[in-house]
């Protein structure tokens, strides 16, 4: 029963990381009707970063975010402004060419520069923890939830509270209409990807505080986020972060009860049931328009 | 379209015969290359192309790296001495992302597409196996050092050389090392965690089985699939057993995760070994935080810097000169390429030609010299001669400790806490 416990507990911290990384690629495609095939790779970039703050500059992993979060910001609206904008017809299919070719070059270069030899960021809090109920809670991990918690409240609140999130929230519904009621929507959608990609540079680095990685992780990432987001629905960001809690307690639960061999195929038996089910995933785009 | 050569079958059987004709000149083309390459003519001053696939990226991404590398000693090494059969060596990488399928994708374009005359083995067992295949499937030889796994022997393959031990003893130095403690210091409990993988399994599988026959209970046996990326409710798993031994089956991802894992639960058992990981030098102690934190941790292997063995010392200053680094950073995984290398070279030397089939023969029949010790094949491809050594993380250095004839240093029992 304890280890099961643990399981939860563990499946619901790693789960916060994902909801960082899922958060993005969800609020991109729902501004923008893209599929960020890139997320991945960006995620892995943002680990990388934080990796280079604290070999050369010693810079602490979570302060480095402050630098980070703004460098990755303004490379997504770059890469929105460069590769996506021109995209005018077929949109989602084209842009899907196009972040995939772009995620092949940032992981050649990435492989370039830090070589295919795998890194795990270092801090104190990575391999310390404290005793909770008999059983030690690693620092990194609650700490990665707490960033976790935070990031996404302030998500929320810039998409529900405020007149740039009512402004995103309209371009999500229809942005032809948007565009009708005076809304900027090319500004909107260059901002949301820059905050898509700044969302995967604080889940980068959380990832790569908890595990070892180097370029090619990316494409284990990419399919387990993709998955959190089609089960959670596309679009949706509080679907984002149920599937990614979800996921992962799921897939530690079935690891401790049953075996390791069955956790993934657990989750994708419930993605397949959901889908089944409603089509549209957990949260889909309706519950989006709700809100 | 038919319907006008129908009407017309002079032009009809014109054309089939332009086609039957193309069709003659270009299989003789295709075999006049193939039978070109290999025949191990001394007319030729063309280099030797040699195909290998390498993982550089993917799971086996680090141990390819350091595979390349060996490779790349060995064919500078030979071309400094005025190459093999008096030609210049010239490798053919292509990267298989350690994918099973791409690495056969590979060997095929070496050997229809490139023509290479040789090829040499990946890294792993898991993409020798379908490698192996290929190559015996077009008669070329295939002399490998990191597919050691049980299952590339029972493919019934006679064009497959493995120079380095077998895996599946592997361990059975450290069982026996355990085995033979005195009973007031015996562990009496063993946790065992493994990948699906045929290199890691079969060999936490004999081990398991040894002592579990030498009275060592098992309270923790879990396998996992290789594609698994969060070990930590294996871990988790692990830790519960309160296990004095851990034996995982691991690669380097993994076995990273667990000393993370172990390090943050404050678990320590009295010993670890992995079946690999820790031979990786630096791509490993930089990810755990420090050489500090191996200390203790055991793995086989076949190789070390301090080996005294044909040109192991000269290999070793070759690869810092080339590579950088220092001894104890050099990856196993390098001397197994470099002994793939040399069992080709000597193999070469001796029959003064590099055609397959003579190659294979040759191959065969005698005993070679490498970096690893002595390489003699029986008809499965297993090195016989082969001796597998434990090795500790020690002051952070790697250092043999068993069987006590190879040992430079008695073994650290029991492992210290994590610092």
């Amino acid at each position: 029963m304890g280890l099961i416990i643990e399981a939860i507990v563990t499946g619901i911290l790693t789960g916060g990381v994902y909801a960082l990384m899922s958060s993005g690629l969800t609020l991109i495609f729902g501004v923008m009707d893209i599929i960020n095939i890139a997320q991945g790779i960006l995620v892995i970039l943002g680990a990388y970063l934080s990796f280079v703050l604290q070999q050369h500059f010693h810079i602490d992993l979570f302060l480095g975010l402050l630098i980070t979060m703004p460098v990755m910001f303004g490379f997504g609206v770059l890469l929105e402004f460069v590769f996506i904008r021109p995209l005018k017809r077929d949109r989602t299919m084209l842009s899907l060419l196009v972040m995939y070719g772009l995620a092949l070059v940032i992981e050649g270069v990435l492989n370039l520069i830090f070589s295919a030899d795998l890194v795990q960021l270092q801090g104190w809090y990575t391999t310390a923890s404290f005793n909770v109920g008999g059983f030690y809670l690693s620092y990194i991990y609650v700490f990665g939830f707490l960033l976790a918690v935070v990031l996404l409240a302030g998500l929320y609140w810039l998409v529900y509270r405020t007149k740039f999130g009512f402004s995103l929230r309209a371009s999500m519904q229809n942005r032809v209409a948007a565009e009708l009621i005076g809304i900027d929507v090319e500004r909107i959608s260059a901002i949301t990807f820059g905050i898509g990609i700044a969302l995967a540079a604080a889940g980068g680095m959380a990832f790569g505080a908890t595990n070892a990685f180097d370029a090619a992780s990316s494409y284990d990432l990419i399919s387990r986020v993709l998955a959190i987001i089609i089960f959670g629905g596309m679009g949706s960001l509080s679907g984002a972060l149920i599937a990614s809690v979800g996921m992962l307690v799921v897939e530690d639960v079935t690891s401790v009860v049953w075996s390791p061999v069955w956790a993934s195929t657990v989750f994708f038996i419930l993605l397949v049931i959901i889908l089944v089910v409603r089509p549209q995933g957990l949260l889909g785009q309706a519950e989006v328009r709700k809100q | 379209m038919i319907g006008r050569y129908l009407l017309r079958p002079r032009a009809f059987l014109n054309s089939i015969c332009v086609l039957i004709v193309a069709l003659v000149a270009l299989s003789a083309c295709g075999s006049s290359t193939t039978t070109g390459t290999g025949t191990g003519s001394s007319q030729t001053t063309a280099p030797i192309k040699i195909g290998i696939s390498v993982s550089l990226s993917g799971d086996f991404s680090a141990d390819g790296k350091a595979l390349m590398e060996g490779y790349q000693l060995w064919a500078s090494e030979v071309n400094k001495s005025g190459g093999l059969l008096g030609r210049q060596v010239k490798l053919d990488f292509a990267s298989d992302a350690s994918s099973t399928t791409q690495v056969v994708t590979n060997y095929q374009k070496f050997i229809t597409v490139d023509h290479d005359d040789l090829v040499l083995g990946p890294y792993s067992t898991l993409l020798t196996k379908p490698s192996s295949v290929v190559a015996s499937r077009y008669g070329y030889a295939f002399i490998e050092g990191a597919g050691g796994g049980p299952s590339v022997f029972t493919q019934g393959l006679h064009n497959l050389f493995a120079v380095s031990p077998p895996v599946v003893s592997q361990l059975n130095g450290f069982t026996s090392y355990i085995l033979s403690l005195p009973a007031s210091q015996r562990p009496t409990t063993a946790a065992y965690a493994t990948e699906d993988d045929p290199f890691t399994q079969p060999m936490i599988d004999t081990a398991k089985a040894a002592l579990e026959q030498g009275g060592i209970k098992t309270v923790f046996y879990k396998v996992y699939p290789a594609e698994t990326t969060d070990y930590t409710p294996i871990a988790q798993g692990v830790v519960a057993s309160h296990a004095q031994i851990v034996v995982l089956g691991s690669m380097l991802p993994d076995i990273i995760a667990y000393v993370k894992a172990f390090q943050q639960q404050h678990f320590n058992p009295e010993a670890l070994a992995a079946s690999a990981g820790p031979d990786q030098g630096s791509s490993f102690t930089g990810p755990i935080g420090g050489s500090n934190v191996a200390e203790g941790i055991m793995y086989p292997n076949g190789w070390y810097p301090g080996l005294n063995t044909y040109q192991n010392k000269q290999m070793v200053q070759d690869f810092i000169a080339m590579f950088g680094g220092t001894a104890d950073q050099i990856s196993a995984d390098s001397a197994e390429a470099f002994s793939v290398g040399q069992v080709l070279q000597e193999a070469v030397n001796k029959i003064h030609s590099i055609d397959n089939t003579k190659l294979i023969a040759e191959l065969h029949s005698d005993t070679f010299q490498t970096v690893q010790g002595p390489a003699k094949f029986n008809d499965q491809g297993e090195n016989i001669s082969a001796e597998t050594a434990i090795f500790q993380w020690q002051k952070g250095s790697v250092v043999p400790v068993l069987p006590p004839d190879q040992a430079s240093a008695t073994p650290e029992f029991p492992k210290p806490n994590w610092p």
